[in-house]
């Protein structure tokens, strides 16, 4: 019996077109907009002044405090301004722009392709450099990852979790990642593992990507204390409380971190990202990015420069297929519309989707019938029924009290719903504001 | 046939009796003794039970009244100063008076003025869509136009005017009870001071983006020139964040700000029609480009 996670989860469509495409390089776009913010915690700051010359690699903004991030120049070429740009959260944010001129990365970086398995550095050496090369959590989350190896004092970490689950439908950058540089997340792995002193980690990858189950099995059957899992595949089960409670059994405590039950996971992408930083002194300033629809006419993976606009992948793919609805930056499910097709790609952008005008219409809302096929589906345990209309009457203590800070905003609600309620709407809307709640009583 | 008459009588009396004495003992047991003042203040106040004072409602805000030593910081926005004076005489305390005020929407971007660059399908709920983006126009700042502020109202002061697709304050029956402002997702309403007649002198626009990037999605957004702040006698005018504030305290009205203004963002409402306003604004506008 494959392995899984209990409690709730669906199984929508796959959707999965661009898995056997492998991973294409995207040309350099004429310029690149770099937001200062992509990453969970505070704003980078700008280290860099307009009309400077910048290479690829080059520092560009420093982390501020702790939980924050350093922001590299993704091409070469000449600072054109410091300004605003609209994200992906719909709202305009400070950029870096370059006028893109060649591509010359700086000296330290190690452009050849070849393996390097030995570790010389220590744990400690290995998260600092993790931090400078300002890698974040690549699934989506973009958490700091030096932050995250930093584990609290009174806390132990025992095993590492290494997500190749990919539970989204359409994406297969992770998928792609695995089966090209699958010796590189192993090394990833090492490191990784020395950096937390844990001796054990585990891959979970779910049984709809067979390939890159049997290749990660045979390259880590070289070593030491990795262990591959096949899971069943079961939305969302990349979350992460999902994933350690499908491979450890283990159940990280409401408001808890996943450390509290001796665990610390990361995504493939993020381990490459660390490999590609301690290996070979390179910063994280590219990314595999999913380019797929129903209606696109050539579905791919790309490695992506952060900071290109996403118009240019979507051309590079076959261009704006005529009856586009939507495009959505991330997954069908936990993904997000896009205002503008010129949002520049962002550390944590996995992928772009497009969909047909008929395929992404919201449908019209009707009463709950109570049917509680969203209580069912719910991986948290949580009855979104009851969480909708409480958050319509700012019943913000009776929220709190039915832990509405532990939704995990993974939509299989709103998916499942008969009546085509937008359950995750309001509760994502009820969190927020208990949240404020829950920080403001924090601080009295 | 008497007899079950009235033995039935005595028992049912004798019944009522013990019940009347054991319910007596118990009242006076669990005795709770409350301020008779606070329904006499009870009685004054409107029954809006709308939180405008900041308590939760009007029963609460009475129990408070009654028990504070002074009027400080305590104020019924719906009942006005008449309440408040009425309240302080049940009380026999001192009165304090607040001037009365009125809701704005400082926002002017209808339709036509701001043009729409996407198309929302999501919920209809301000709060859901501000939270997802910045909205249907290019301004991140405007009226996202799914009247939130509409469903909080609990005095009909504001309806949505399908034509211009903005909320629109009903000056006569806006209580300021300021309901609308904590609701709205951008701040959109102020609550200035209540000119007689309703004159109305303000800034209609919130947005903090740089002049050029404000005129590109709204074309009577306000871009933060200083103009209105150069020209004004009283110092009534601040400028922060690329907007232009005017201050309803110190604000006289003089309508000097309003002609200045190159995007028309200054509006003037219940003030008498100008000369050649027209005029003047063309002119503006005309050198601006």
């Amino acid at each position: 019996m494959l392995k899984t996670f209990k409690k709730g989860g669906i199984h929508p469509p796959e959707n999965k077109f661009s898995a056997h495409n492998g991973i294409r390089k995207l040309p350099l776009p004429g310029s690149v907009a770099i937001l200062l913010s992509q990453h969970l915690g505070a704003p980078a700051k700008v280290i860099v002044n307009k009309g400077d010359e910048v290479k690829t690699g080059q520092l560009i903004a420093t982390g501020e405090g702790f939980v924050s991030s350093n922001v590299h120049a993704s091409v070469s070429g000449k600072i054109a301004k410091i300004d605003d740009v609209t994200d992906i959260s719909g709202y305009r944010k400070q950029a870096v722009f370059i006028d893109v001129a060649g591509d010359e990365w700086i000296e330290t970086i190690k452009r050849d392709n070849t393996l390097e398995k030995d570790i010389q550095l220590t744990g400690e050496e290995i998260i600092k450099k993790i931090n400078e090369a300002g890698i974040v959590g690549l699934g989506g989350a973009t958490f700091p990852t030096h932050v995250k190896l930093t584990v609290p004092r009174g806390k132990k970490a025992e095993c590492l979790i290494i997500n190749g689950v990919e539970c989204e439908p359409y994406l297969t950058s992770d998928h792609s990642l695995m089966l090209e540089k699958g010796e590189e997340i192993i090394v990833g792995i090492q490191l990784l593992k020395k950096a937390l002193n844990v001796p054990l980690a585990h891959i979970g990858i779910e049984n709809n990507k067979p390939d890159a189950i049997v290749l990660m099995e045979k390259l880590a059957a070289e070593y030491k204390g990795i262990k591959v899992h096949a899971l069943k595949v079961k939305y969302p089960q990349g979350g992460e409380k999902q994933l350690i409670k499908a491979i450890t059994g283990r159940e990280v405590p409401s408001g808890g971190l996943p450390v509290d039950v001796g665990v610390v996971a990361f995504n493939v992408g993020t381990v490459f990202a660390v490999y590609e930083a301690v290996q070979k002194n390179k910063p994280l300033f590219e990314r595999v990015v999913t380019i797929t629809g129903k209606t696109l006419s050539q579905p791919a993976n790309f490695r992506v420069r952060i900071g290109t606009p996403i118009s240019a992948v979507i051309n590079a793919a076959g261009g704006i297929p005529g009856d586009t609805g939507k495009i959505v930056s991330g997954g069908p499910m936990m993904g997000k519309a896009l205002s503008d097709p010129e949002v520049p790609v962002m550390k944590g952008t996995s992928g772009v989707l497009l969909f047909a005008s008929g395929e992404s219409a919201r449908r019209n809302m009707l009463p709950c019938i109570r049917c509680a096929k969203c209580v069912s589906v719910c991986p948290m345990g949580l009855e979104p029924y009851l969480l909708m209309p409480l958050a319509q009457k700012n019943s913000f203590d009776r929220l709190e009290a039915e832990h509405v800070m532990d939704c995990i905003e993974c939509g299989s609600c709103s998916y499942t719903c008969p009546a085509d309620r937008p359950l995750l709407d309001f509760i994502r809307l009820g969190k927020s504001k208990v949240g404020r709640i829950i920080r403001t009583r924090k601080k009295q | 046939m008497s007899s079950i008459i009235i033995y039935t009588i005595i028992t049912l009396s004798l019944l009522g009796a013990v019940a009347a004495l054991v319910l007596y003992f118990v009242a006076q047991r669990f005795k709770v003794y409350e301020d008779p003042n606070i329904d006499l203040v009870e009685a004054e106040l409107p029954a809006a039970n709308c939180g405008g004072c900041g308590f939760a409602g009007c029963r609460n805000f009475a129990e408070t009244l009654v028990k504070a030593e002074t009027f400080d910081g305590l104020f019924c926005p719906v009942g006005g100063n008449e309440t408040m004076s009425r309240i302080a005489s049940v009380l026999g305390r001192e009165a304090v008076t607040q001037e009365a005020r009125v809701a704005v929407l400082r926002c002017n971007g209808t339709c036509e003025f701001r043009p729409k660059i996407s198309k929302y399908d999501g919920t209809m709920s301000c709060a859901i869509a501000s939270a997802l983006y910045g909205g249907e126009t290019g301004c991140n700042y405007g009226c996202l136009g799914f009247g939130d502020c509409v469903m909080v109202c609990n005095f009909d002061a504001l309806h949505m005017d399908p034509v211009t697709g903005l909320p629109v304050v009903d000056d006569k029956k806006c209580t300021s009870c300021g309901a609308c402002v904590k609701e709205c997702p951008k701040d959109l309403f102020e609550l200035r001071k209540r000119w007689k007649g309703d004159k109305k002198i303000y800034v209609a626009c919130m947005n903090e983006d740089k002049g050029g990037v404000a005129r590109k999605n709204c074309s009577v957004a306000c871009i933060g020139c200083s103009k209105c702040f150069k020209v004004c006698p009283h110092d009534a005018i601040v400028m922060k964040n690329n907007l232009a504030f005017i201050d309803s305290v110190k604000c006289k009205l003089c309508r000097k700000c309003a002609p200045e203004c190159p995007t028309n963002a200054i509006l003037e409402f219940g003030l008498p029609i100008r000369k050649q306003p027209e005029t003047i604004n063309t002119q503006l506008i005309n050198k601006e480009e």
